[in-house]
């Protein structure tokens, strides 16, 4: 039985191989060489004068993903509590923007945000000077949200409709105010979807190129950003190869301190429980 | 049963082996596939009731489809090309990127035996400095580069008109678009840095478009800098929608482009400095080394630069056709548009021309214009937020970790002292 399993599992090992571990290998060999294909540190130590770009591209994604929190969470118990049938039909409404294309759903923001855009064309029909609204971080960061947010409402929405509801009547029943409830019952109980909706909205914020350019303005730039100039306009594989590898161990220390802290949070939401 | 399913897959494997021969046998007669790259908005597509360049040509050659692709900038073609994987039939790359491309051998010399057309272009476009002997490349187009601007919201003076100051009027900050490559930024800037050093002709002698030196590239790149918080956006094709739209007000770009543009936003007008020097183009067609089909693409390159056909697709397009004279375009094809541009006629005649530049000088300026598009004012206050949030959790660490320990020696103790 055990033999079989590993048989049948063959497949995505066999992908796993080739379109992931080869792939990093490749990227680490650029990441690590020069033009001419010699051993360079090169690549790495200057990726020092992007720090700040890091930095920024971090902070917008963490922004984003707390944001998407803090819209998701509500929306997720919402729907974890309606009929089966009206649950079906949220969930598909939440689904529904995911199935057309990501960029053109950024385009769609660009048009609602730019300055001779629908509702600055709205604002200043009205005699008023137009909004601010485009080419900002907050316009960076609302592209995000926009994009992002049903990637943080199904874990969450997958853990809440999960939720023993006996649980929340015995927390009554022992004279828990709502508030109570929510704080020492339903939040410690919804953290690992919290933890996989938060991963799973700033792992791809993190990383992203596309929103910032046309959301933006000269100084939002992104790492994304930068990486795909590297292969896209500047040609120089070898830095874009490093920017990624130091971004993807920037992803995983910043999971890792999630992670770190929603499990200590955890224990002590069970002790406390 | 699993003998008879593994018979059943080799059989498949092996028709499916066969497949390939076969059709190759029947398709003697199938049609073959050039693929073109060119610029965005580059080429004739049947819209406006002008020639369908593309539909021509395979009505011509039955024999011949066209995959028709383009790119945004002689960058990202150059990058597509090193990259590789894709055969690709013909390109249509600016002068400098002809000379890089012919010095990297990555451009096959051309049979002008199956191009006689080329006997009609204009005798001043042959032999161009970017390909001296002209072996590699035929004309396509030519034109000028200069500054749209929306005279709804912009007014330009006389005097404003002789440089490209323009591009850094704070009047106008958040409204202005830039090139997003760096030939053309770097271009703008060392003619502008020459025109404020006119006093001192030692000094602005240093800055041409192709100055190799390291401090003219330094000294572009800080006055690049002290623009960038005026730019809306670097950008290249998007330009037509931004301008189009008045989502911008003001853009350098090419002289062609616009007379498009013109047709659509009766707004925008154009002119090229007049004493700070402006850059002269050519686009050509080249065959890369990855073509596979490179008598076809020589049909298609011959097609193109026919005398009518050419000035068809300019008409289009908007730019010089490289077979007709300069009157006749100034006259004909800009007929409609020519009066709202300023300083043309003398423009088109002179200028300076884009030539190779050593590779370290490429990279040189790739890595300043990154420096330019890259830094921020505001990185100190995500440094401190940083440092603060990295504080904040070392504490609450500290704090958990603690409260955790008394509680368990809070309980250690009652229990003891219940034992």
């Amino acid at each position: 039985m055990k033999n079989k399993s590993r048989f049948l599992a063959a497949p995505y090992a066999v992908w796993m191989l080739i379109f992931t571990i080869v792939p990093l290998g490749i990227v680490a060999f650029y990441a690590f060489t020069d033009a001419g294909g010699s051993f360079t540190l090169e690549n790495i130590t200057s990726i020092g004068s992007y720090f700040p770009i890091f930095l920024r591209s971090i902070w917008y994604s963490i922004a984003a993903a707390l944001i998407c929190l803090l819209i998701g969470y509500p929306v997720a118990y919402y729907i974890a509590q309606c009929k089966p049938t009206t649950q079906r039909f949220l969930y598909m409404l939440i689904m529904l923007p995911m199935c057309m294309s990501f960029l053109l759903r950024t385009l769609a923001w660009v048009a609602l945000l730019d300055d001779t855009g629908i509702i600055n064309s709205l604002v200043t029909h009205f005699g008023l000077k137009p909004l601010p609204l485009t080419r900002n971080p907050f316009a960076v960061i609302s592209g995000m949200v926009y994009n992002y947010l049903p990637y943080m409402i199904m874990p969450l929405y997958t853990v809440l409709m999960k939720l023993d509801r006996r649980l929340i009547e015995a927390s009554q029943d022992l004279g828990c105010r709502p508030s109570q409830t929510f704080f020492r019952v339903i939040l410690p109980l919804s953290v690992p979807g919290i933890v996989s909706g938060v991963t799973m909205v700033f792992v791809p914020a993190v990383s992203t190129f596309y929103i910032s350019q046309k959301l933006g303005s000269t100084s939002t730039i992104m790492i994304g950003d930068i990486i795909e100039s590297q292969y896209k306009t500047a040609y120089n594989p070898n830095l874009g190869a490093a920017l990624s590898l130091v971004l993807m161990a920037l992803i995983f220390i910043c999971v890792g301190i999630m992670n770190r802290f929603t499990s200590s949070d955890e224990e002590e939401g069970m002790m406390t429980l | 049963m699993s003998k008879r399913l593994v018979s059943l897959l080799l059989a498949i494997a092996v028709a499916i082996a066969c497949l390939p021969c076969l059709t190759a046998a029947v398709s003697a007669a199938e049609p073959v596939t050039i693929t073109v790259y060119n610029w965005g908005e580059y080429m004739s597509d049947g819209s406006d009731d002008c020639i369908d360049l593309i539909a021509e040509f395979e009505a011509a050659y039955p024999g011949i489809k066209v995959n028709y692709v383009t790119f945004d900038s002689n960058e990202s073609l150059y990058s597509l090309l090193v990259t590789g994987g894709t055969s690709i039939d013909v390109i249509i790359p600016s002068d400098y990127m002809i000379a890089r491309l012919i010095s990297e051998d990555m451009l096959l010399p051309l049979d002008f035996a199956n191009i006689p057309n080329y006997a009609y272009v204009d005798e001043t476009l042959k032999n161009p400095a970017y390909d001296p002997e002209n072996l590699y490349s035929v004309p396509y187009a030519w034109g000028v580069v200069g500054i749209i601007y929306n005279s709804r919201y912009v007014t330009v003076s006389e005097e404003q008109k002789k440089d490209w100051s323009l591009l850094w009027d704070s009047d106008y900050v958040g409204k202005i678009l830039m090139f997003d490559n760096p030939r053309d930024s770097f271009a703008i800037a060392e003619l502008q840095r020459a025109f404020d050093y006119r006093d001192d002709p030692e000094k602005a002698a240093g800055y041409t478009v192709n100055s190799t030196d390291t401090a003219v590239l330094e000294d572009c790149a800080q006055l690049l800098q002290s623009q960038k918080g005026l730019v809306q956006n670097y950008v290249m094709d998007q330009i037509y929608d931004k301008m189009e739209r008045c989502e911008a007000w003001i853009a350098p770009y090419y002289l062609g482009d616009w007379v498009q543009m013109a047709y659509v936003n009766e707004d925008l007008n154009f002119y090229v400095p007049s004493e700070a020097g402006h850059n002269l183009f050519d686009d050509a067609m080249c065959i890369p080394t990855s073509c596979s089909h490179k008598a076809e693409a020589e049909a298609f390159i011959n097609f193109c630069t026919d005398p009518e056909i050419s000035s068809a697709n300019m008409e289009y397009v908007g730019y010089a056709s490289p077979c007709v004279g300069l009157e006749e375009y100034l006259e004909d094809d800009l007929a409609d548009v020519i009066d709202r541009a300023d300083n043309l006629e003398t423009s088109l005649t002179a200028g300076q021309q884009f030539l190779h530049l050593p590779s370290e000088t490429n990279q040189q300026m790739d890595a300043l214009w990154l420096t330019v598009k890259t830094a921020g004012d505001d990185s100190s206050f995500y440094l401190i937020l940083t440092a603060v949030t990295a504080a904040a959790l070392i504490v609450l660490t500290v704090v958990l970790k603690v409260r955790k320990h008394r509680r368990k020696a809070h309980r250690c103790a009652a229990w003891k002292h219940n034992a």
